[in-house]
């Protein structure tokens, strides 16, 4: 196996789009082959742009990444779009259905546009987004766009993996307030007025604006009015990102952003680690089940129960 | 923990625009536990090869009504073969309103079935099922 992965990383290298497709299949899959391409691909990542998108279901994050994913094609920029759909908690299927707003970039051979459920994983990302990006970056492509599922609270995950974070806002959607909750402003690196031909986006635009200016900040988080639909204020949010971008490949921020980046890679996937381990094993030997029992009957507290479960 | 789920390219070739029958069927196999990427409407055969492709499917239906079969899947065949993706790689199927009479022929360039008008979706659940089992890897 280990001569297979070295073969298929190798045709990924050269620009051989097939076996960057089933590199991905492997790394999202988590398999010992996933894991031993990720580790030949990591060294060669760390050129693309990798911006995430994230915003509240209805947002308008598929259009908004179709018309900006053509904008940088305009710009001659090459693609990688991960696009990221909900798994449904009951059939553990999913309906991946981004392709469908991004049909003319779909026949670009400089755009690789890869579909990913969530896989029960919370936060608005897949849990294998990171090494799938990663190979998009080796691969070659100057920009990484990930679309996330969009709960639009408590993505932090989203930021935590890309360069640069937009948060999509709507007019009249309550979003103003939301805004306002911990988090989505913490995490955005440029705001996005979507749907700005709609009644009320100036009055959205004015309390971010107000927003911003509280925060003090070192750097001014642009808010950038668009109407992806119509094609409206593309231009300028393509700017607003190659600015973030420059801000934060200077030296003294480039060093703590990458570090942040990796310290929560490595802490998410040990954790995952961990955790599949010690359910791996108390699933066979029944003691799960177990535990689980004397809490649900109140013989046991959930507390203690974790504990035994993570000691024996 | 190693994650596999079948993966499958639901695709409507050609002119028509009628995809009910196509969102049923992505919709049963989404409720079967599938992975199932929907391309929308009017898709030529260059779309639809690229996107299997992309996602590496293990799955590719096509739904068709408008009795373009004949000239569009052949196509689908030979730009699924330009990107290295042989049929036997993937399974081929298609729906839709496809005469008898041309079933043989298109068995013949790699598809596994052909499911008419009134076919159970749990005959096509089945269908895919199977296939995903017998295959050397076992990924089902």
């Amino acid at each position: 196996m280990a001569a297979d992965v070295d073969a298929l990383v190798e045709r990924l290298l050269t620009g051989n789009r097939r076996a960057l497709s089933r590199t991905l299949t492997q790394i999202e899959a988590d398999t010992p082959a996933g894991r031993q391409a990720l580790s030949l691909l990591h060294p060669r990542s760390g050129r693309a742009h990798t911006v995430g998108l994230t915003g509240s279901a209805g947002s308008g994050k598929s259009t908004l990444v179709g018309a900006l994913a053509r904008e940088l094609r305009r710009r001659g920029r090459t693609l990688g779009i991960v696009a990221i759909d909900p798994t449904s908690p009951f059939s553990h299927g999913a309906l991946l259905g981004d392709r469908i707003r991004m049909q003319e970039l779909t026949s670009d051979r400089d755009v690789f546009l890869r579909s990913m459920a969530t896989r029960g994983n919370l936060g608005g990302l897949a849990p294998m987004t990171a090494g799938v990006v990663t190979a998009l970056d080796a691969f070659g492509k100057d920009v990484v766009l990930v679309e996330t599922v969009g709960a639009g609270q408590d993505e932090v995950e989203v930021a935590a993996m890309a360069d640069t974070t937009v948060v999509v806002l709507t007019p009249g959607s309550g979003d103003d307030v939301q805004a306002m909750k911990a988090g989505i402003m913490e995490i955005a690196d440029v705001l996005v007025v979507n749907k700005s031909d709609l009644p009320n986006a100036d009055l959205l635009a004015r309390q971010l604006a107000s927003i911003v200016d509280a925060a003090h900040s070192e750097r001014r988080t642009p808010i950038i009015r668009t109407a992806s639909a119509l094609n409206e204020g593309i231009e300028e949010l393509v700017e607003a990102l190659d600015e973030h971008r420059a801000y934060i490949s200077t030296p003294q921020v480039q060093e703590a952003h990458r570090r942040s980046q990796a310290r929560h890679q490595v802490l998410a996937l040990a954790r995952q680690r961990l955790l599949d381990r010690v359910v791996a094993a108390h699933r066979e030997d029944g003691r799960l089940d177990e535990l689980v029992a004397d809490v649900a009957a109140r013989r046991l507290d959930p507390h203690t129960a974790a504990e035994a479960l993570i000691r024996e | 923990m190693p994650d596999d789920k079948i993966r499958v390219l639901i695709a409507k070739p050609g002119l028509d625009g009628h995809d009910r029958g196509a969102k049923v069927v992505a919709r049963a196999l989404r409720d079967a536990g599938m992975e199932v990427i929907y391309t929308g409407i009017r898709q030529t055969p260059e779309m639809i090869a690229e996107a299997a492709l992309q996602e590496d499917v293990d799955v590719v239906g096509l739904s068709i009504l408008s009795g373009a079969h004949m000239e569009l899947f052949p196509r689908v065949i030979s730009a699924l073969r330009e990107r290295e993706i042989a049929p036997d790689e993937v399974l081929l199927f298609a729906g839709g309103i496809i005469p008898d009479a041309d079933i043989p022929q298109l068995k013949e360039i790699g598809f596994r079935a052909i499911f008419g008008p009134g076919t159970s979706t749990e005959d096509v659940i089945s269908f895919v099922r199977e296939w995903a089992g017998a295959r050397p890897d076992g990924k089902a």
